[in-house]
């Protein structure tokens, strides 16, 4: 696909990276030549100069002949604009990021009126994404395919648990659960699971199931699945706000840290079920008082990912169970990860992933297409829901006779509502919905997986 | 710096050449001469040495600005040495050797040819002489872009070693891929040298010549089949070469934009000013030699229209070709020659020289440090087409000056011991460091580099390369922090 980039921030940068990996033609627009230069030098990807929201600036940038226009600069009104425009000078899709949530509560008829293909709140999503973890808090990540009916489910093997020194063949054979593990990471190494492979302490596995059987599974082998009552967070900004409204409904009772005063005022007439404490959050005092030791769940939200990191780590200490932990800048993984921070949700990370979900999936094949998709690993491995046309050649055989590349699992297949949990002689059909696993990043078609 | 990424691109850049080989041996074939072995022999050792160099697959295929320097640099030196073998197995000098293939890579187009076991250039194989004009053609667009249309040499970062191939102070893509920017300017190119090929057989020019002098007019190289270059061809030829040598010193950019039916942006300021300045100089010589004609040479106007126009164009695209020895003109005349040696073609063509870019930016420069002392506080940006142009062009152009005369200074202080007038002097160096070919005097159309030292020819072949790679790649492969470990 020919795809236009609007904007080089950090959601910009990595669009472009990973577009550009995955085969699209990138063209990045930006004000800053000193930007533009920089990313430019390191993708093979057409730079240009000038405020994308002008004709003439997307003419040059190849709007003619572009299948995809995702306008991500700071400016809400200029990432409007530019949709507006491409979709008047050319042909094509268009993504736009909005931040300002007097505009993102208007997607859908800025989606209708527009003609934009999606409207991406990146605090929104994330905030979407915290709600869902702290509904499920033994998970560090929870994705969910085929609208729901089946769970992708990342956590971490606790200390004592049943299943240290199993290996995945008796988790059948032992525990009768039908899930499907998909990975196993052990320190830096993620690998996809294979029949022998054995847990151990500490390692955080990904299963996929039904959410039935995700519960039977837990029940099993003990994993306390406690539900999280209540939880503090630790800054009162958009983000903030927005996870309060998702979870005024869902029964947690919400404590807000915030220094500002006024911002405390503003919040504190909102929900009903949310206290809000003016205060440092850097206070340690402060936050013992607010009974850190003993709440449920603890999310640093602030704008410093710095402060939120070492807050994180004095709640970890302090004996919290779930810890969620926002990060915008820092790009360190390697070093972050050895901290054990649990659950770190990045805005701009889930923006860009939410926005490649969509541009893998507009890239129809023949045969089938990629529905959803998610990064269970970062870079590494990824997870994608296909649906099976008429004609594939994965249909007919069991799966035991197809001759699959090294590191691809079929997760799941989905027929009729119904969830399967595949073994050696299943039969794939068409129809299905399938669920994949690999290690192989950017598959564009069921195929792909197939020797 | 990631000596292992450098290995195998030096590995790539020797297999290359032994295809490159296939041309003076198909023509060695044809003509059944004896030289086909020692091209034959060549050939292998570029694809055992290139082979060699390729067995040990990089871990680490990163290429950041510094590698892809380097990886030019060092890439333009070993394809000169294993180009140069074949003329060493032919009884020519080394050194010699390597000055001519340096001067057919960097399209230079000076020779050490007539020698002693070669008497005249007519008297060489034509599988040499087919290797001499081929070689102007590779170095022409640049071997590493011509590698990078057909394989990926490391993922994204090829734009560093564009960036240091291509001329100009600044290199854009013409499409978001570099690979695919690399395709198009070869079928340009391509396509070009296959239209200048047709219109000279048109011309009855024997197939074997117009091959060559469409080989050496598209590289701007001019390396000639005949002694006399291309005076002893009609006057139809004569002008097709001159249109075409005009052609090839045009930004390649700039055709790209026409075919992409952008007329506008193709006829840009640098575009203009060449153009401007050809049609200058070719007025002011045209006259001059006109009205002084009568003494040692007789010209009629149409004669010293065609001979002015076709001097111009050799000299300010770099290509070399000779029709008149312009050494006996005017020192007027003359003096508009060697001027227009230094501007050299525009950015982004395969001629040589300073680039008619540079020199709008330095003027422009210098006229804004004028407006500057009268309006202290005036706040002026140079920008050309109405973009500004980054403040890290304008000091990178500054100092490119700055380097290229120093180097020309030490070049000129060398050569000078073997003892020739200062014309002779001036004029190879700048016939190198500008990739001309030929200079007045000792040098001129006529003359040839034989008579210097094996010193100075090495000082000329790095001149040459200086020139042809823009200085600083050069001078990056002097500098002891480069081959430093981090």
């Amino acid at each position: 696909m020919n795809i236009i980039i609007v904007g080089c921030g950090r959601v910009g940068e990595t669009l472009a990276e990973k577009l550009n990996d995955d085969g699209n033609i990138v063209t990045i627009i930006d004000m800053s030549a000193k930007k533009v230069k920089n990313i430019a030098n390191k993708f093979d990807i057409m730079g240009i100069v000038g405020n994308g929201a002008t004709h003439a600036v997307q003419q040059e940038a190849g709007i003619d002949n572009a299948d995809l226009l995702i306008a991500v600069t700071n400016s809400d009104e200029l990432n409007l604009l530019c949709c507006m425009i491409a979709k008047k000078a050319g042909n094509c899709q268009t993504i736009a990021r909005v931040k300002n949530p007097e505009y993102s509560t208007e997607a859908p008829y800025l989606k209708d009126e527009l003609g934009l293909a999606m409207v991406i709140n990146p605090e929104l999503a994330a905030a979407e994404e915290i709600a869902r973890v702290l509904r499920f808090p033994s998970a560090i990540k929870i994705e969910t395919f085929a609208k729901g009916r089946v769970e992708l489910i990342k956590f971490k093997i606790p200390k004592n648990s049943r299943i240290i020194g199993m290996s995945v063949k008796e988790i059948i054979s032992k525990l009768h659960c039908d899930v499907l593990v998909c990975t196993i990471e052990r320190g830096e190494d993620a690998d996809i699971a294979n029949g022998n492979s054995t847990f151990e302490e500490k390692d955080i596995i990904s299963i996929i199931a039904s959410h039935k059987s995700a519960q039977d599974f837990f029940a099993k082998i003990d994993y306390k699945g406690k539900t999280i009552k209540d939880a503090i967070v630790a800054g009162g900004g958009v983000l903030t706000h927005y996870l309060c409204d998702i979870l005024e409904s869902s029964g947690i009772s919400i404590k807000i840290i915030e220094k500002d005063l006024k911002l405390c005022e503003e919040l504190c007439t909102q929900w009903k079920n949310v206290d809000i404490i003016n205060g440092d959050t850097a206070d340690q005092e402060l936050l013992m008082e607010e009974g850190i030791d003993k709440t449920d769940a603890f999310v640093t939200l602030s704008n410093h990912d710095e402060e939120n990191m070492v807050l994180s780590l004095f709640a970890q200490n302090s004996g919290v169970e779930k810890v969620i932990t926002r990060i915008n800048r820092i790009d360190y993984d390697s070093v972050i990860n050895r901290l054990e921070l649990d659950t770190i949700i990045s805005p701009k990370n889930v923006t860009a992933d939410m926005i490649l979900r969509y541009v893998r999936a507009t890239q129809n094949t023949v045969g089938s297409n990629v529905e959803t998709l998610y990064n269970i690993i970062k870079d590494e491995v990824e997870a994608a829901e296909f649906i099976i046309k008429a004609g594939s050649p994965i249909i007919g055989k069991p799966i035991s006779e197809l001759k699959f590349k090294p590191d691809v699992l079929i997760a799941a297949i989905l027929r009729n509502d119904q969830v399967i949990i595949p073994r050696g002689y299943d039969v794939i059909e068409a129809g299905d919905a399938v669920v994949t696993v690999s290690k192989l990043v950017s598959l564009h078609d069921i195929t792909d997986v197939l020797k | 710096m990631n000596f292992q990424i450098i290995k195998r691109t030096l590995g790539w850049i020797l297999l290359f050449e032994a295809l490159f080989f296939l041309v003076p041996i198909i023509t060695a074939i044809v003509y059944k001469e004896a030289a086909l072995v020692s091209f034959l022999v060549a050939m292998s050792l570029c694809l055992a040495v290139g082979a060699m160099l390729l067995i040990k697959k990089p871990t680490n295929e990163f290429i950041y600005a510094k590698e892809g320097i380097v990886i030019v640099a060092l890439s333009w030196i070993a394809m000169s040495i294993f180009g140069a073998l074949p003329f060493w197995f032919n009884g020519v000098d080394f050194v010699d050797a390597l000055f001519e293939t340096v001067s057919g890579f960097t399209t230079t187009g000076s020779t050490i040819f007539p020698t002693e076991a070669y008497p005249s250039v007519e008297a060489l194989p034509k599988s040499i002489l087919i290797w001499r004009s081929f070689s102007h053609w590779v170095g022409g667009m640049g071997v590493l872009v011509l590698i990078m249309a057909f394989l990926p040499l490391s993922g994204a970062r090829n734009m560093h070693i564009m960036r240091a191939e291509s001329p100009g102070p600044t290199v854009d893509k013409l499409v978001p891929r570099v690979k695919t920017t690399a395709a198009v300017l070869y079928s340009i190119y391509f396509v070009m040298t296959i239209a200048q090929f047709v219109i000279l057989l048109c011309g009855k020019m024997p197939a074997f010549d117009a091959l060559n002098t469409a080989f050496a007019t598209a590289g701007t190289g001019g390396f000639s089949v005949k002694a006399d270059g291309i005076a002893g061809y009609s006057p139809f030829i004569q002008v097709v070469t001159i249109i075409f040598m005009l052609l090839f010193s045009i930004n390649f950019n700039s055709y790209y934009l026409l075919l992409r039916k952008k007329p506008k942006e193709a006829f840009n300021t640098e575009v203009k000013a060449f153009l401007i300045i050809v049609l200058v100089a070719i007025t002011a010589i045209a006259i001059n030699i006109f009205v002084t004609s009568g003494k040692i040479y007789n010209y009629t106007l149409g004669e010293s229209v065609r001979h002015s126009a076709f001097s111009v164009a050799t000299v300010i695209s770099t290509t070399g070709f000779a029709i008149e020895n312009f050494d006996l003109w005017p020192v007027f005349s003359k003096t508009i020659l060697v001027i227009l040696m230094f501007i050299g073609a525009c950015a982004g063509s395969t001629g040589g020289g300073i680039k008619v870019s540079r020199i709008v930016i330095l003027v422009k420069g210098m006229l804004h440090e004028l407006k500057l002392m009268l309006h202290p506080r005036q706040v002026k940006k140079i920008s050309i087409d109405k973009r500004p142009v980054e403040n890290e062009t304008v000091r990178t152009v500054c100092f490119y000056l700055v380097a290229y005369i120093l180097i020309f200074l030490a070049s000129l202080l060398v050569i000078s011991l073997d003892g020739f007038d200062l014309t002779t002097n001036f004029t190879a160096v700048s016939a190198t460091i500008n990739n001309v070919g030929p200079g007045l005097s000792v040098v001129g159309p006529t003359g040839t580099f034989q008579g210097f030292s094996n010193v100075s020819k090495l000082v000329f072949i790095f001149d040459m390369l200086v020139g042809r790679l823009e200085i600083f790649p050069m001078l990056l492969l002097l500098t002891p922090a480069t081959w430093k470990k981090n």
